[in-house]
Parts: C-alpha cells; sequence; structure tokens
C-alpha cells in the first residue's frame, strides 16, 4: 500500500468570507462551518480561533483532530463516520499541517482536558503549537452522556473534513512517500535485517472509554492486521474521555509518532513488517483472549522485536504487561511505552502490573506531577471550578481565587502521551 | 535570581551549636541569625551565591520525645525567614540527629514546599526513614568527614536554589530518594522506544526510563466458615458517596477516602447517593448507586438471615488513578477500623 502525504504548511487561522487555503493561511467561513455541524443532539454550536503564543486556555477539550482530505485513491479520510468504509491509506491524502480542530462544550465525562496557547501549561500539550478551530458545542437537555459523547465526536471529525477540503487543491509544501508493501514482499526486502512490528493498544475500557477502528467500537475487535498508512487517513478514531494527559486523540492516531519513527528507520535498522491493533476490554478474558491473540499474530509475521504501546492507565497496566510477556515468552524481544501514576511526590508505584520480562520501557512521565497554570486572558470553554475542580487531575479547590490552577498535569491534554508524541520522560532522583 | 543571593536557613542539633553534649539533649527549638558552629564552614563553601540567613537549634532528645510541637515550632522558625533551600545537619551517624534532621526535612518539604539539603552516614536510620523527602548526602560516619560533606551539600543547595533541574543520585552525588521526577529530554517518546529496540535486538547494552518493580502478593484470607452469622462491611474504590460528595473526594488521584453511615438506609437512589468517580460514564451509578455498592441486595440477605448484618458502616474512595500509596494508605486505616468494630468479611467493589 503506498501513500503520498501532502503537507500544506499553516501559518495562521483566520475567520472569512470563504473557507480556503491561502499563502498558508487557513480562512474559515465561520457560518458555513457551524451550518455543515448541524446535529440535532447539540443545542448549540459555536466556532473559536486560538492561536501559539496567545494567552487563552481552551477547557475542557474532548478531541483534537488534523484537517486532512483524500485527494486521490479509494476512500474518504475517517472511514465509518465521515467517508464510507472503504479501504483507505493509498494513494493521496493532503494535510493542513500545523492546523487543528479542538472540540469543547460541556464537559462529558469528567476526563476531558486543558490546552493553554501559552505560559508553562503549553510546553506539555502539542496543541499550544497547532493553530486551532476550537469548536464549542453543548448537548440538548436530557441528551445522555454516550449521545454526547457520540455527536461531540463526529462533530469534531466533520469539522477537520470541512476544513480539510480547503487543502484539495491546494499544492502541498511538501510530500512524504510511504510505501508499506504486503506481507510476503515485505518479509522479502532487507533480508539482513532484523524484522520488527507495532503493537498498537486502543483504549476500549468502555462506558466513554471508547476508541473506533473504521467506524467499529475497537471493544468489539480481536486483534487485526492494518497497513501503517491506513490510519494516516483517520482509520482509527478516539471516542475516548479517559484522562487527558494520556488519551489519545484523534490527532495523535492520524500522526501516530511510533508508526512514523519506526517507518523512518525501515531498511536502515531493521525491517517494519506491520501494525497489530489490539483493544484494553476490561474483563479478564477478553484481556486473556486478546493478548493471546495479539501474541499469535505477531508470531504469524515472523518478527524479532516490537514495540507496544499502551493507552490510559491502571487497568490497560496489565493488557501491557499480559501483551509484553506473551511475546517476550515467544522470544520475540519487546519494548513497552507507558506513562506513570507515581503520586504527587513520585514516591508511589508507578504502574498498576508488572513484569520482570518488561526489562525496556520508556515512560512518557508521572502524570500525578503537580503543575500551576497561572490566568489566561481568554477562555474557550468553561473554566469555573465546575469543570477544572472536577475533570481528572484537578482537585477540589485547583482553581485558585485568581483564575490560576494548581493540578496535575493529568489535567493537561497529551501530557504523558502513551504514543511517545512528547520529549517528557521521568527518572528517579 | 542572577543578583539575588539565594536563602538558606540552617538546622543543626544542641551539640553542633556549641551548647552541650548529651546533657543539654533537651533544649528546646531556638534561632538565632547567621551562621552557628558547621554554618560557618557551609557559608564559606557557598561563596557569594547564597547566603545563611539564619540558624535553627534543637536538642535531638527535646526533638524526638516533642516531635509533633517541636517540628512545627522549626518550621515556623524556618519560615519567617523565608528560605529557598534548608540545608539539615549534616548529622553523620548520629542516629536521633540524623531522624530529627529527616524529620524536619519531611515538614518543610510538606508544609513549605521548599527543599532541603541534609548529610549522613548511609546506616544512619535516618536515612532509609527519610530518604524521600530530602537530598541526603553520602558522609563518613563521624565529623571527621566534615570537610567532603559540606562542598557537597553547598554544590546541591546553589543548584536547588537556582531552580536548575536535578540530576540522578549517582550523577549528583546525593543518596537515592525513590522519587520519579519528569524531565525534558532530547528526542520524543517514540524515537526513544526505536532506538531502545534496535538496542535490544542488537544485543546491545541499553537503559530502560522504567525498573519494573517487584509486586506484594497477598494472601487470600481463610474462607468464612457461617456467612449468616457474619457481620459484612462494604467497601468501594467506584465513589459512591452521599449525594453532593460531603467529602469532595477528588474524580481521579484521590488523596481520601469516606467512611458513611447507613444505618436504616436499605436502597441507594439517585436522590441520596451518587458516585465522585471520574473514570467511568457516572450515568447507571447515579441512577442507581447499588450497582456498585449493593445495599440493596445485602438488606433483602440481612433480612432473610443469609448475612449475619450489615455493618453500619461503608468506605469508599476513587481508584482512578490513585497512587498505590495513597491507596495502601487508606487501607490500612479502615481496615484498622473494620477489626476494631468486630467485622468479619468485606465485599470490595471496584468499577
Amino acid at each position: 500500500m503506498r501513500l503520498e502525504l501532502g503537507n500544506i504548511f499553516i501559518k495562521d487561522v483566520q475567520f472569512g468570507a470563504e473557507t480556503k487555503v491561502e499563502n498558508g493561511v487557513l480562512y474559515v467561513n465561520k457560518e458555513e462551518l457551524i451550518a455543515h455541524l448541524q446535529d440535532e443532539r447539540l443545542a448549540t454550536i459555536d466556532v473559536d480561533l486560538a492561536r501559539p503564543g496567545e494567552s487563552t486556555r481552551i477547557v475542557p477539550v474532548k478531541d483534537a483532530i488534523e484537517p486532512r482530505v483524500k485527494v486521490e485513491g479509494p476512500g474518504g479520510v475517517f472511514p465509518g463516520f465521515v467517508g464510507k468504509v472503504d479501504t483507505v491509506g493509498s494513494g493521496r491524502t493532503h494535510v493542513l499541517k500545523g492546523a487543528c480542530v479542538l472540540t469543547t462544550g460541556k464537559v462529558v465525562g469528567f476526563q476531558e482536558g486543558i490546552v493553554d496557547m501559552s505560559g508553562p501549561g503549553a510546553e506539555y500539550t502539542p496543541f499550544s503549537q497547532t493553530y486551532n478551530v476550537v469548536i464549542i458545542a453543548n448537548p440538548v437537555e436530557g441528551l445522555e452522556r454516550h449521545a454526547h459523547e457520540a455527536a461531540l465526536r463526529l462533530a469534531g471529525l466533520k469539522a477537520a473534513a470541512y476544513l480539510g477540503e480547503a487543502g484539495r487543491n491546494v499544492t502541498p509544501d511538501e510530500v512524504i512517500t510511504y510505501d508499506c508493501p504486503p506481507l510476503q514482499e515485505a518479509l522479502k526486502q532487507y533480508p539482513d535485517l532484523p524484522k520488527v512490528a507495532y503493537v498498537y493498544m486502543l483504549q476500549s475500557q468502555g462506558l466513554l472509554h471508547d476508541t473506533y477502528l473504521y467506524g467499529v467500537d475497537a471493544k468489539q475487535i480481536l486483534p487485526t492486521f492494518i497497513y501503517p498508512t491506513e490510519v494516516m487517513d483517520g482509520a482509527i478514531v478516539s471516542g475516548n474521555c479517559v484522562s487527558a494527559c494520556d488519551k489519545n486523540t484523534t490527532y495523535h492516531h492520524l500522526n501516530s509518532p511510533i508508526i512514523h519513527d519506526m517507518l523512518a528507520r525501515h531498511g536502515k535498522d531493521f525491517n517494519f513488517i506491520g501494525v497489530v491493533v489490539t483493544n484494553e476490554n476490561v474483563t479478564l478474558a477478553d484481556k486473556e483472549r486478546s493478548s493471546n491473540f495479539t501474541a499469535k499474530l505477531v508470531e504469524w509475521l515472523g518478527v524479532d522485536g516490537a514495540i507496544i504501546s499502551e493507552e490510559g492507565f491502571g487497568n490497560p497496566d496489565a493488557d501491557l504487561i499480559m501483551n509484553c510477556t506473551k511475546l517476550e515468552k515467544k522470544g520475540i524481544k519487546t519494548v513497552c511505552v507507558t506513562d506513570e501514576y507515581a503520586g504527587r511526590d513520585g514516591a508511589s508505584q508507578s504502574l498498576a502490573d508488572s513484569s520482570p520480562l518488561a526489562n525496556a520501557v520508556v515512560t512518557a512521565g508521572n502524570a500525578n506531577e503537580i503543575i500551576i497554570l497561572p490566568p489566561m486572558e481568554k477562555i474557550i470553554g468553561d473554566a469555573s471550578a465546575d469543570v477544572v475542580d472536577v475533570i481528572a487531575g484537578g482537585f477540589s479547590g485547583s482553581l485558585r481565587p485568581d483564575g490560576s490552577i494548581m493540578a496535575e498535569i493529568q489535567i493537561i491534554t497529551g501530557a504523558t502521551n502513551e504514543l511517545g508524541f512528547n520529549k517528557m520522560s521521568a527518572r528517579m532522583l | 535570581m542572577s543578583d539575588k543571593k539565594i536563602r538558606v536557613v540552617h538546622y543543626i542539633n544542641q551539640f553542633y551549636a556549641g551548647i552541650g553534649g548529651e546533657e543539654k539533649a533537651d533544649v528546646p527549638p531556638s534561632e538565632q541569625e547567621g551562621v552557628v558552629g558547621p554554618g560557618l564552614a557551609l557559608k564559606t563553601a557557598l561563596g557569594n551565591e547564597a547566603e545563611v540567613v539564619a540558624t535553627v537549634i534543637c536538642g535531638d532528645s527535646y526533638f524526638n520525645e516533642n516531635l509533633e510541637e517541636a517540628s512545627k515550632t522549626v518550621v515556623e522558625m524556618i519560615k519567617k525567614h523565608n528560605p529557598d533551600v534548608v540545608v539539615a545537619g549534616p548529622a553523620f551517624n548520629a542516629g536521633r540527629y540524623g531522624v530529627a534532621c529527616g524529620a524536619v526535612a519531611k515538614a518543610v518539604l510538606d508544609q513549605l514546599g521548599i527543599p532541603v539539603v541534609s548529610g549522613m552516614f548511609p546506616e544512619n536510620p535516618g536515612v532509609d526513614m527519610y530518604r524521600k523527602y530530602a537530598y541526603i548526602v553520602e558522609t563518613g560516619n563521624s565529623a571527621a568527614s566534615m570537610r567532603q560533606a559540606i562542598p557537597q551539600i553547598a554544590k546541591l543547595v546553589i543548584k536547588l536554589g537556582k531552580g536548575e533541574p536535578m540530576g540522578t543520585a549517582a550523577e549528583e552525588g546525593y543518596m537515592e530518594r525513590g522519587v520519579r521526577k519528569n524531565i525534558f529530554v532530547e528526542k520524543r517518546g517514540s524515537m526513544r522506544a526505536v532506538e531502545m529496540l534496535v538496542a535490544k535486538l542488537n544485543d546491545q547494552p541499553f537503559i530502560t526510563e522504567y525498573p519494573m518493580p517487584s509486586f506484594d502478593r497477598v494472601q487470600p484470607g481463610k474462607a468464612i466458615a457461617d456467612v449468616s452469622k457474619a457481620k459484612i462491611a462494604l467497601v468501594t474504590s467506584g465513589g459512591i458517596v452521599p449525594k453532593g460528595n460531603p467529602d469532595r473526594i477528588e474524580s481521579s488521584s484521590a488523596s481520601k477516602f469516606g467512611k458513611y453511615d447507613i444505618a436504616g438506609v436499605s436502597d441507594l437512589t439517585a436522590d441520596t447517593y451518587e458516585t465522585a468517580h471520574g473514570g467511568y460514564d457516572p450515568t447507571y451509578a447515579n441512577t442507581d448507586a447499588d450497582r456498585v455498592l449493593p445495599v440493596d441486595v445485602l438488606r433483602e440477605m440481612e433480612a432473610e438471615g443469609k448475612i449475619g448484618e450489615l455493618h453500619r458502616y461503608y468506605y469508599a474512595t476513587v481508584g482512578n488513578g490513585t497512587s498505590v500509596a495513597n491507596a495502601a494508605k487508606f487501607a490500612k486505616e479502615i481496615a484498622a477500623q473494620l477489626v476494631a468494630d468486630g467485622v468479619d468479611a468485606v465485599i470490595l467493589t471496584s468499577t
């Protein structure tokens, strides 16, 4: 499968009479976008903009989505939601690189996050560096939470696809080609190099902790194989209200960093054969079944090593350790990517499960570490104590009288991303 | 900070203050402006970058025998001088002095949020008791090693005073605190993972960023011989609290648990109970909290004589992102109360 990604670098975002990209500026026709997002489940929809360096706080942020458009090849972006359920990942896709859609509004499940566009909090989230089109949508009265989540999820995807359309006929600033051959061909490549795979764990604990693969709730899948380029067209979509710091937003999936960094070293240090996606269901039988299937598929790919990434924490730590130990016992060398909940003082045990076979671990940091976020001049969404004190990572008194926030970095969207998106780590002092 | 000196308060015992030995170990806390005793060497080692603004002195016996009150007074005295860093000791192998330095460090860190540097011989009991609260430089077992210890302490004081990121124990020369600290590094996590995998595949050395701990395993308790006579309690990490969450238990990373009286309660309703838990869709728990904390079923079983009785109180916290250390602390307190109340068995519910 061969995909050309055409990156159009976005250097500013403004409202305008027409939605278009011109000289690196994304112009947004606000009324047209709002009209495009109409949904009987949503009572109000508004749009605002946030740029890097501004004194702006966006809270509670549910999802982040990068605007993309399918220019050539089968299907459309976000198959199963916006596009039909075609197999995506080939042809050509244009990306508004540097632009991002953020969804906010009434809190859905206590686990939406904060994005600060400047100040100390900005260092922890990638979305302080993007030109953000913020969708502020509130549900109709009496809408159940799962329906609220679905409506907000779809609004974000539709907004990203709508904005992506503006890049359809724009000449990209760079075009990167990804070539991912079928298994039989892949195995013949680079015979002298070790073969590797990626085990991509998707949050699927349920009750607002869901991820979708081609529109299917990941709870309902058995581990399966996908081409790396499929994720670049939005085959994996976040439906999560898990803690903001380590949920993989749809933006993270589109730019899945382990996939990109493995592709970058493909043919140099190893032969990257492919990706196994698996879930993180809550019952022991599900965990056993999924980790067994994962180990079986990875073994079937005939690889020598694998990187395993987790999403979330606590309960999924068990899935991570099962995947790791089952692969290691088959003689497949693993590296695990996780984050830590070591307590505010950093002195507690970091994970809920453990194994001596998990001897190669990359950590994205301790989510419990405390940060103070200074007040911001502009708030998009709702920064009252009703939100800030109750979303995960906040506590009673998090919102202080001067508008500053004292909270765990858990509260910041993407702060301890377990796909290894950030440069943060933790070490023992 | 560049033109402003780092402010240091120094804590020492009666011996190093020149008040006296064991016979004077009962002197209560006192304070003096500027340096006293080993503070002079510390002042020299700190040079122009930092200044010892005050010294707080307490007898070792007094401190250890009046732990709460002494530590409160010492913290108040320290706070008054508005320090950037506190130095305690060095205590070498003096056990009670080491414990006092450690307790001062804990109180200063917990209450004032100010970092503390100390110095001790590795076998000083103060090291194991308080290592996580202070940067403790390793010293020899007696004051003969003062000359080596002081410059090392001064180096850490300046580093902390300037707010520079602290290196690992091996890099900086203190005894490992066992505390995880976030750090920004050069490469993103995915690249670090790829490089670690390449090293592992090629049997080259690599350093895991998180060494896995070995876990405690809890033996299951003995079965209850006759449940119909047992007093049964409910304990949950599912966050079920009286409506309004009176103890304001956090939705994640709980720092406390609640104890709630359910005498006369036979059913948890949407009007009376809810969940504080932020880790799941609360709709079903809020509609009927019995789904998480089955008071209704246990009351029926109590009426039918299937269980002896349901304990008058239930305990609840939020398990979402709550550190194991906090969970273990809650469990210890809850278990002690349950045992004291004659509870025979506990049903633990999670979500």
